[in-house]
């Protein structure tokens, strides 16, 4: 057991230290968020109609998609890159050590849902920018829900790069797996009335679940409660719950095909 | 376990294959490594070297065949071959993020070494590959010969019977490669580990004590390298005449030896006293109706290389690229950028 921890804080902490290591990665990975927030979200924003009766800018809306984005990426990014690892990386000698590789596999999510919980938290200090109130109480309710998705989707980033060998799938992965789970989520429009092959899509895409928490506990205080209650999808209990089921469907299989010997 | 000496043996291999798919890649190998020995695998790429290497560490499962390794099954008893091996990678698997400190702390928690020994056996091994004042620098400031050293600090750090070493100084400098090997024969001496290694540079494989010729997932010849090299018979002479077949024919019929042409076209005859069979062979040439021009003679010893020749009916072949080498080559050029 005492191993087992061993284990997983060794991967877990790898993770966080190369990440600390590396600060103007950090800083360069906030240009994205921030094109879509100021660049994006501000030119959209002037030629749609009012939101919420006139309470909600456009870049307020996007402000829980961006978040929700950025933890999508830096978790699945960082699950992916144990195709690379076990080949050619620190993830090779990790294998052959007489460790549990289950365990390894859960060291690996619990290391993505920590640099992406902490890149979705970097996203949180520009609320005030945004003209969102955030309470000490809502960031903290925002970080488990941040760390929620991270961890969901680590285990999908995971279940999808347990088999690969190599980094030729990449690509597949961005363009038929993150961008149309982000599209489909709410993160950037609102999926009340949407045609209907997207609303079914968005039901099934577990990135909705995790867009639709952020949000409303984003905006509390921000847009009045009866536009709030007409812009969710689930009560945030149903999204958590939908999030958790999501998240054992994947890390079973996941942690399974990580863990067979080839 | 035991062989028909008495000796315990660290390694004993019996009708391994493996398959992927439809290709063959290891076929029905038998071989034994005694304790404390290092015994080599001498082969080209894609011979089955690695995928050996593999199945013995537990990475890859077996087809068919069975290996045990300090005495542990490959197959099912795991986690007991995977704490007594030590496994020099050949694409380094060190963290460049990470300091030497920390690359050797997560592996002494990853094999659960004490703290009290890991402090001791670190500062004695990074002793002795001389890299104790780069404790603290992250890998990625080390040259490639300083990388190859830690991770040899590092595979010894839970103190293996047994080392795996695949293509242990691949892509280092000639300099770099002998001061490995200074660390490797001392380790042995010293800590006699045994030693298991791939390798395809021929003048490498004169350091092992026994080699396996492998080709085609094969293994041709396993011997010591004295005694393969006097499988080639003799000296070896290399000749390039203006006339290599009727050359061939007139030492044939004048002297009874068998040649070969060699792969730049040179004719090469294996032959005992190669120093008195020199002149003979001019006198023969020089004689006739027709006589036959030399342009170069050369006498040399048999090296491995001329065994696996005999042997296998190629020189050491390098192949085409596979996916992984290409996989390789981007990172290494992915690295350098990062850097």
């Amino acid at each position: 057991m005492i191993h087992h921890l061993k284990t997983f804080y060794t991967i877990w902490s790898r993770d966080v230290i190369r990440f600390s290591r590396n600060r103007g990665r950090i800083v360069a990975s906030m240009a994205t968020p921030l094109l879509f927030l100021f660049v994006f979200g501000a030119g959209l924003g002037s030629a749609m109609s009012p939101l919420a009766g006139g309470n909600l800018s456009f870049e307020q809306f996007m402000f829980p998609g961006v978040i929700a984005m950025t933890v999508l990426f830096t978790a699945v990014f960082s699950a992916v890159s144990i195709v690379w690892d076990r080949e050619f990386g620190f993830l090779k000698e990790v294998m052959v050590a007489p460790v549990s590789r289950r365990v390894v596999a859960l060291g690996k999510v619990a290391g993505g849902s920590t640099l992406a919980m902490f890149q979705g938290l970097l996203i949180l200090f520009l609320a005030p920018l945004l003209g969102i109130k955030l309470t000490f109480g809502q960031a903290v309710y925002l970080l488990l829900l941040m760390l929620m998705l991270a961890a969901v989707m680590s285990a999908l980033g995971i279940l999808v790069a347990a088999r690969q060998r190599s980094m030729e799938g990449f690509q597949v992965i961005m363009n038929f797996i993150m961008l149309p789970m982000l599209f489909l989520s709410g993160a950037f429009f609102p999926l009340a009335g949407v045609p209907i092959w997207m609303e079914v899509l968005a039901k099934v895409n577990p990135v909705s679940y995790g867009v639709d928490p952020l949000r409303q506990v984003a905006l509390r205080e921000s847009v009045p409660e009866a536009f709030l209650e007409a812009m969710r999808l689930n009560p945030i209990a149903v999204d958590v719950a939908v999030m958790f089921a999501f998240g054992v469907a994947f890390l079973v299989p996941a942690i399974w095909l990580f863990s067979k010997q080839d | 376990m035991v062989d028909s000496l008495g000796q315990m043996n660290a390694i004993q291999v019996n009708e391994l294959v493996r398959d992927f798919d439809d290709f063959r890649a290891v076929n029905e190998i038998s071989f034994e490594v005694h304790e404390s020995e290092i015994f080599g695998f001498l082969g080209p790429n894609g011979a089955g070297k690695t995928t050996t290497i593999n199945m013995l560490c537990t990475l890859l499962r077996p087809t068919g065949g069975s290996a045990q390794v300090n005495g542990f099954d490959v197959s099912a008893q795991q986690a007991d071959v995977r704490s007594s091996i030590g496994l020099i990678f050949q694409d380094p698997s060190l963290d460049e993020e990470l300091t030497a400190f920390e690359n050797l702390r997560f592996h002494a928690m990853l094999y659960d070494v004490s703290r009290e020994d890991f402090k001791r056996r670190s500062g004695e091994l990074m002793e002795m590959v001389e890299l104790t004042d780069k404790l603290r620098d992250q890998v990625r400031t080390y040259s490639g010969g300083m990388k190859r050293r830690l991770e040899i600090a590092r595979g010894l750090l839970h103190r293996p019977r047994v080392l795996f070493l695949d293509e242990p100084t691949l892509g280092l400098d000639p300099q770099t490669r002998r001061h490995i090997w200074q660390y490797l024969r001392r380790l042995r001496e010293e800590r006699e580990v045994t030693m298991f290694m791939t390798t395809h540079y021929m003048d490498e494989a004169e350091n092992c004590n026994r080699i396996a010729i492998i080709d085609h997932g094969q293994i041709v010849a396993i011997d010591t390298p004295a005694n393969l090299k006097e499988r080639v018979g003799g000296d070896l002479i290399t000749l390039r005449t203006s006339d290599n077949e009727l050359a061939s024919k007139r030492l044939n019929e004048a002297h009874g030896v068998e040649t070969r042409i060699g792969p730049e076209g040179q004719l090469i005859v294996e032959t005992e006293r190669g120093d008195q069979f020199i002149p003979k062979i001019m006198e023969t040439f020089s004689n006739g109706s027709k006589p036959i021009e030399v342009q170069s003679v050369n006498l040399r010893q048999p090296t491995l290389e001329d065994v696996f020749i005999k042997l296998t009916g190629h020189t050491i072949r390098e192949q085409e690229a596979d996916s992984k080498d290409r996989m390789r080559q981007r990172g290494r050029m992915f690295g350098r950028l990062r850097r």
